[in-house]
């Protein structure tokens, strides 16, 4: 469903993305691992549109559509949803009303009515009983005030409310405790399906022992240089990076 | 970025959508200003012999004064001269009823969404619609005159409640408060009046919708609240002019009286035409609005949701006599192209225990200028003062400005006061994140926005909030930065 070929990006000049290519397959869940500054980031705002970056060769397709010519909402609208790393506070935009707008805009683009009140409510609650969100969350101010943990809570929330065909989780896992850890992964585990994709961007192999992978590729200069299965994750974990950037060095 | 220009070029081409004018045979008066213009005016209204002598004098004192000059903005100096001070659509004969009222302006606040014929008001509102220099009708007056409510122009009440309107008029607002508040006593057209007797807790909300309709024409008018002991009334005013190359003058004066236990809540809805993208044409509103809490335990709230004009130039404020009475000010004000608006409100705390709260809300795009000015007065014997401000700016795009000039003045020791602002930009990540969650840019400002207005808007009447959280979407249409 996601096919990323030979895809170069970079910011403010910068080349930060030197040639990505990766294929993922419906029901598939690909972890994106790599020492700082290797672009994972960056791969995760190119695919959901971030104007900052400037693709400068390459190509994403969706579905069979081209990702690159859409604007940002419209590859939402399409499937494509990323839980971001630093999620926005909105004051004065309850949760439960920035997600009605979201979920309407998206079936607007589908060719679908809006939802009614008490569907839209029932939906609320089935999705939130299901990533275990805490109810008084939906009612406050969009992240306003939300400690880290809520806020990476409230992104599961909100791509269960999404379903996103595409889910690309970033660096989700950063400043959450244990127990955190857990909820956001058991959230996630219930959403993957056999028509949903995920993305699991990490610096860590922690959260992989949680979202287990089928593949986990290792990003370096802008490159995937390295590409295995869950145990390749376990493996960075007991050595580290640099045995693979020696490996990169020896291959130039 | 060049998405940011993008979007500020497609502010420009928004459009005003009442900007459309009426053709109907209008009487007017000459150009210009002096003593015949005044008796005219007078005489035109059939007023009392003492009304007359208070234009005249209002007219002799404005004369000795000049314009103020210590506003945040400049703008051309008026002449005022060529303004026409009265223009009313010509009448055959004296109405009887709304049947009888010139299809062609029923038609025109029809247009506007204001629909006199009373089986299709929203129920629960009355409402009286001035259009230039007159009223033409007021909606609902006999089920407001079963529990006492006095609702009516205020030419009208000068006829029917002459005793009523000589003991509270300029009473608030003197005429020698200021150079507007003057001219305004002069040449006052029409505009409402409301007497809530005591212990009545008004059946409906009451509204006054203002229209500009005549071209080189000044509106003036006058609107007159009186709450009896322990009553309640809700006011909300709306307004709209048509689109025109010459700036127009509106120089309203509004007075509250609230007396023992009384609460008036007052709210604006402005979209006057605010003028081209350059700035050309639009209304001038300048306006002078005050409240009195007369007795002990009276409350005024000012509800304000300013979008439209060319220059906003008003400070809604509450003077605060009454032991334990209370002044309320929540001000959303937009301002986007090249509009201009200096607004806020003064807290005049004079008697004991007596409390207050201004929140500001201040949303500036294009090129334009969004200033909150405010006082908060002390007296020395006024104990256990309360006041909290807030006010907030928010910036769209990086061409426009926010100012705040916040005033606190305090003789007694034993005040609270409290004053928080803050000025944020609407973030492109805040934009990118709806964007994200499939919310286009568009409808991801209206949000932001709306947030940031939220406890301001919350404050309208019910019917009232969902018309202004339009007007804010449409104010705003495509500006993102």
């Amino acid at each position: 469903m996601l096919k990323i070929n030979n895809l170069h990006a970079e910011i403010e000049g910068k080349k930060i993305l030197n040639g990505i290519n990766l294929e993922v397959k419906p029901g598939e869940v690909h972890a994106i691992m790599g020492p700082n500054g290797a672009g994972k980031s960056t791969l995760s705002s190119v695919l959901a549109g971030r104007a900052d970056y400037t693709v400068t060769e390459g190509s994403v397709e969706l579905d069979g559509k081209d990702l690159l010519e859409m604007a940002p909402e419209d590859r939402a609208r399409e499937g494509v949803f990323l839980a971001f790393q630093y999620p926005v506070e909105i004051p004065g935009v309850s949760n439960t009303n920035f997600l009605k707008t979201a979920v309407n805009e998206k079936r607007k683009y589908q060719g679908l009515e809006p939802m009614e009140a008490t569907d839209f409510l029932k939906l609320m609650r089935e999705k939130m009983e299901l990533v275990e969100m805490d109810k008084s969350l939906t009612s406050r101010s969009l992240n306003e005030g939300f400690s880290g943990g809520e806020k990476k809570r409230n992104e599961i929330f909100q791509m269960a409310m999404l379903e996103p065909r595409l889910g690309i989780l970033d660096e989700t896992d950063s400043g959450l405790d244990i127990d955190a850890l857990r909820l956001v992964s058991n959230g996630v585990n219930k959403l993957r399906s056999d028509k949903n994709a995920f993305i699991v961007i990490t610096h860590y192999q922690r959260l992989l022992d949680y979202i287990v992978p089928d593949f986990v590729h290792v990003l370096y200069k802008g490159r995937i240089v390295k590409s295995g299965d869950a145990n390749l994750a376990k493996e960075l974990e007991e050595k580290g990076y640099d045995w693979i950037k020696a490996e990169v060095a020896a291959s130039i | 970025m060049s998405e940011e220009t993008d979007i500020i070029d497609q502010v420009v081409s928004q459009e005003y959508k009442y900007g459309f004018t009426t053709d109907i045979e209008m009487e007017t008066a000459p150009k210009g200003l002096n003593e015949d213009i005044v008796r005219f005016i007078s005489s035109r209204k059939n007023e009392p012999e003492w009304m007359l002598e208070y234009r005249l004098k209002a007219y002799r004192h404005w004369l000795t004064l000049s314009e103020p000059e210590w506003q945040n903005f400049s703008y051309p100096k008026i002449n005022y001269q060529d303004i026409i001070y009265y223009a009313a659509p010509k009448e055959k004969k004296k109405l009887n009823s709304l049947d009888e009222v010139d299809p062609e302006l029923l038609k025109t606040f029809e247009k506007l969404g204001i629909s006199l014929a009373e089986q299709k008001r929203l129920s629960g509102v009355a409402v009286d619609a001035v259009f230039d220099s007159v009223s033409i009708a007021t909606t609902f007056k006999e089920q407001l005159k079963e529990k006492g409510v006095i609702f009516c122009a205020i030419s009208e009440a000068l006829q029917e409640h002459p005793e009523l309107v000589k003991q509270y008029m300029g009473s608030v607002v003197p005429y020698t408060d200021n150079y507007f508040a003057a001219l305004n006593a002069a040449v006052f057209s029409d505009g409402s009046f409301v007497y809530i007797p005591k212990g009545v807790r008004c059946p409906m909300e009451l509204s006054t919708y203002f229209r500009i309709n005549a071209e080189n024409t000044g509106q003036f008018e006058r609107t007159l609240i009186i709450a009896d002991d322990n009553s309640y009334v809700s006011y909300l005013e709306g307004c709209t002019a048509p689109m025109r190359d010459e700036n127009q003058l509106h120089a309203a004066v509004v007075e509250l009286i609230a007396m023992e236990g009384a609460e008036i809540k007052y709210s604006t809805v402005q979209n006057w035409y605010p003028g081209d993208k350059d700035g050309k044409g639009g209304i001038y509103n300048f306006v002078t609005k005050r409240g009195s809490c007369e007795g002990k335990n009276a409350k005024i709230s000012w509800t304000q949701v300013e979008t439209g004009s060319a220059i906003t130039w008003k400070y809604p404020s509450c003077i605060l006599k009454g032991e334990g009475s209370v002044g309320e000010f929540f001000s959303v004000a937009v301002t986007n192209n090249a509009q201009v608006a200096d607004t806020g409100t003064k807290m005049i705390h004079i008697g004991k225990n007596t409390r207050s709260r201004i929140v500001s809300k201040g949303i500036s795009a294009g090129k334009s200028h969004n200033t909150y000015r405010g006082l908060v007065k002390v007296a020395k014997k006024a104990d256990g003062v309360r006041n909290y401000t807030q006010c907030d700016s928010m910036l769209i795009g990086s061409h426009c400005g926010a100012h705040t000039f916040p005033y606190i003045e305090i003789a007694n020791q034993s005040a609270v006061v409290e004053h928080e602002a803050s000025t944020s930009k609407i973030g492109e990540d805040q934009i990118f994140y709806c964007n994200q969650r499939g919310i286009g840019t568009e409808e991801a400002i209206s949000l932001i926005v709306n947030g940031f207005c939220r406890e301001v808007l919350n404050q309208l009447p019910m019917e009232f909030a969902v018309e202004a959280q339009k007007l804010l979407a449409v104010s705003l249409e495509g500006s993102v930065g």
